[in-house]
């Protein structure tokens, strides 16, 4: 008799556990430590406001969050990736800010078939020849802004420019996208100056740049690098003499440091203040109220990936094992995001409005579309 | 290159070896004399910059004199903290092996990052230049210098000149020689090694803190700025020769010259060319340029 009671007790917990869908397990990997580690806690900021605003659950599901600091660091990439999907055995993996660390769990994410969203790293490769069906990315390519920022610096009526960027992937694509753009328009690069990652001693490179003295300065730095950068160059005497030109990331998040130095700079990227639409209104009080702080593009990426997430997991019912069926949703959709309505492209990378921005105050004012629509050409990507 | 670039040129590196040069020093009597490899060295740099950020509000109202207090603030935080690390920490360290002495210094960096993380958050911040020195001196062209770059200069050229003066001139300077070449001939001679070595220690720390504060106003303040600093740090010490002040500083303005003119003419190399340099030097010279003596 005891022995039935208790096997109708366990049957009955067992049907009481199989009526709710397991947890949906969703790691984490972004870098909560180092130069980016601003960056990673806004990404989950806006993951988690879009989940609490869906209620806690995404198609049904509750989510359980495993996190990684991957300390925006290459060489432990494999291994962080690794205890995400081998060890805690995670659904979906959201990560990271490192265009390094991204391609490391790219390959991962490619080799065992996780489903990947990609909050920012604008790796051009994981859109191109690393390409495949579970991987997207809510951000931008490096190439995107480049490119944008190349169309407007040729219609200001530069002609020779320097570029100056961290010798890496990042650097190297964004300096790619605007040279392609600004060449195309009949301008000319006249020199590439480098430094290796993560130097921040520009003084050498800006005295060549004032030697040169090239129309304009196309520059792509972020974070720390950013901030100096920015303040060695009026502390030059560049600033008023050589326009500066930058992808957004120069005076994303930095204003504050930068102070008067960044005032007036112009730079492109796929949000920015005062976009005035009522989406953003939304999101910015949302997450003002939640975090006592104004979000910033890391955060609206880190929510666009919650969405895009939401949106496959809604068309394939909780399912992440039906990649065809996750994958059409989230091409065929268009998101709803602060910056504005935006698709995602045939390589995963979203088709999106480039902004033209510039710095007024401690805001990155949008002041027009520097490129519409822009879309990732997506090279070598076959899927 | 024209005569005014190159000018500049010369400036950027001379100036980049003195910073250098005051976080070296201090390594490296910490790591020749006392004999303790000091990973959290870097961290002193660190917390000078961001002592920098921080004491700038609370000084803000003593018109023109806002950074100076700032300094002596900092500089006397320093003092104590170095005092407190090696009485707490340090002390302990100098019988041991090479790998504690690695372990715990590298625990200490994990525990003033996080500490930074916790008291300051983990955003980039910018420091002002003081008011007085914030002009720039034109070269030429478009060639400017920043005032406050050279005052930077003049500072660690100063405070080289101040070192050389107490390590060749003075008691406690002799003391520091000795115990660098032979620590325990100098106890066995009735020198209170226990005492030099605090006071070294702490020297070494406020060096290493000013530093952070002087790069602050051109640098920015970041997470892991510490780091970045150390390991080019330990390539000056190596050059230089362990425990040597004067090679230290010769090391430091190699490193700074070879650094600005390697991103100038090899820019996709200059991320090695420190490095080469510092094998080549060991190749002709395995201890160094100078042997600490």
């Amino acid at each position: 008799m005891k022995a039935s009671i208790a096997a109708l007790a366990a049957a009955l917990i067992a049907t009481a556990a199989s009526a709710q869908a397991p947890k949906l397990k969703v790691g984490l990997m972004l870098p909560y430590s180092g130069t980016y580690a601003a960056l990673g806690t806004a990404i989950e900021n806006g993951f988690r406001l879009y989940l609490t605003e869906q209620g806690g659950r995404l198609a049904g599901r509750e989510i359980e969050f495993f996190k990684v600091d991957d300390e925006s660091e290459p060489a432990k990439a494999v291994d962080n990736v690794n205890k995400l999907i081998k060890r805690d055995n995670v659904d979906v993996l959201v990560g990271t800010v490192h265009s390094g660390v991204a391609m490391a769990m790219a390959k991962a994410a490619k080799d065992n078939g996780t489903l990947l969203i990609i909050p920012n790293a604008g790796a051009v490769a994981v859109t191109g020849p690393m390409c495949a069906e579970n991987i997207f990315r809510s951000s931008f390519s490096n190439w995107q802004p480049g490119y944008a920022m190349g169309e407007v610096a040729a219609k200001r009526g530069a002609k020779k420019v320097v570029t100056i960027t961290w010798k890496y992937a990042a650097g190297d694509e964004s300096v790619g996208g605007f040279k392609e753009a600004f060449e195309k328009s009949g301008g000319q690069v006249v020199k590439e100056l480098s430094l290796p990652f993560p130097n921040v001693e520009f003084q050498p490179l800006l005295t060549e740049i004032a030697a040169i003295k090239p129309d304009a300065v196309y520059t792509f730095f972020a974070g720390g690098g950013a901030v100096k950068f920015v303040k060695d160059y009026a502390a030059a005497g560049l600033k008023n003499s050589i326009p500066l030109y930058g992808a957004g990331f120069l005076t994303d998040g930095t204003l504050e440091a930068q102070g008067a130095d960044a005032e007036g700079l112009l730079t492109t990227l796929h949000y920015g203040d005062g976009l005035d639409n009522p989406r953003d209104k939304a999101f910015r009080a949302a997450y003002g109220k939640a975090y006592g702080m104004p979000p910033d593009t890391y955060a609206v990426q880190g929510y666009d990936a919650a969405q895009m997430l939401a949106i496959g997991l809604n068309a394939t019912k909780g399912d992440v094992s039906k990649k065809a069926d996750f994958a059409k949703a989230i091409v065929a959709a268009k998101i709803d995001s602060p910056r504005g309505v935006f698709t995602i492209g045939a390589n995963h990378n979203p088709v999106q409005d480039m902004y033209l921005r510039q710095v007024v105050g401690k805001d990155n004012k949008v002041i027009g579309v520097a490129s519409k629509s822009l879309a990732d050409p997506g090279r070598g990507c076959k899927m | 290159m024209d005569p005014a670039t190159f000018l500049v040129q010369c400036l950027n590196a001379l100036q980049y070896g003195l910073l250098l040069f005051l976080v070296a020093a201090g390594l490296t009597l910490i790591f020749g004399v006392m004999g303790v490899i000091n990973l959290a060295h870097g961290s002193f740099y660190m917390i000078g910059a961001y002592m920098a950020y921080a004491l700038a509000p609370a000084f803000a109202g003593f018109a023109g004199w806002g950074f100076a207090a700032t300094l002596v603030v900092g500089l006397l935080a320093a003092v104590i903290l170095g005092l407190a690390l090696e009485w707490a920490f340090f002390s302990f360290l100098y019988e041991r092996d090479h790998l504690q002495q690695v372990l715990m210094t590298y625990g200490l960096i994990l525990v003033f990052e996080e500490a930074r993380s916790i008291a300051l958050g983990d955003d980039v911040h910018g420091v002002a230049v003081p008011a007085a020195l914030s002009g720039s001196v034109t070269v030429g062209g478009l060639m400017a210098y920043s005032v406050y770059r050279l005052f930077i200069s003049g500072v660690c050229i100063l405070l080289a000149a101040a070192m050389y003066a107490v390590i060749s001139r003075t008691r406690i300077g002799m003391m520091i020689r000795a115990g660098a070449s032979n620590r325990e001939m100098v106890s066995s001679l009735g020198i209170d090694v226990k005492r030099l070595f605090r006071v070294m220690f702490a020297a070494g720390v406020a060096l290493a803190v000013l530093a952070g504060m002087l790069a602050a106003p051109v640098s920015s303040v970041y997470p892991g700025m510490g780091n970045q600093i150390l390991i080019i740090c330990f390539v000056v010490v190596v050059i230089g020769g362990i425990g040597s002040v004067r090679g230290a500083l010769a090391a430091a303005l190699l490193v700074g010259a070879v650094d600005t003119f390697g991103k100038v003419f090899f820019p996709h190399a200059a991320g090695v060319l420190v490095y080469v340099l510092m094998a080549l030097v060991l190749l002709w010279k395995p201890e160094g340029l100078f042997k600490a003596t």
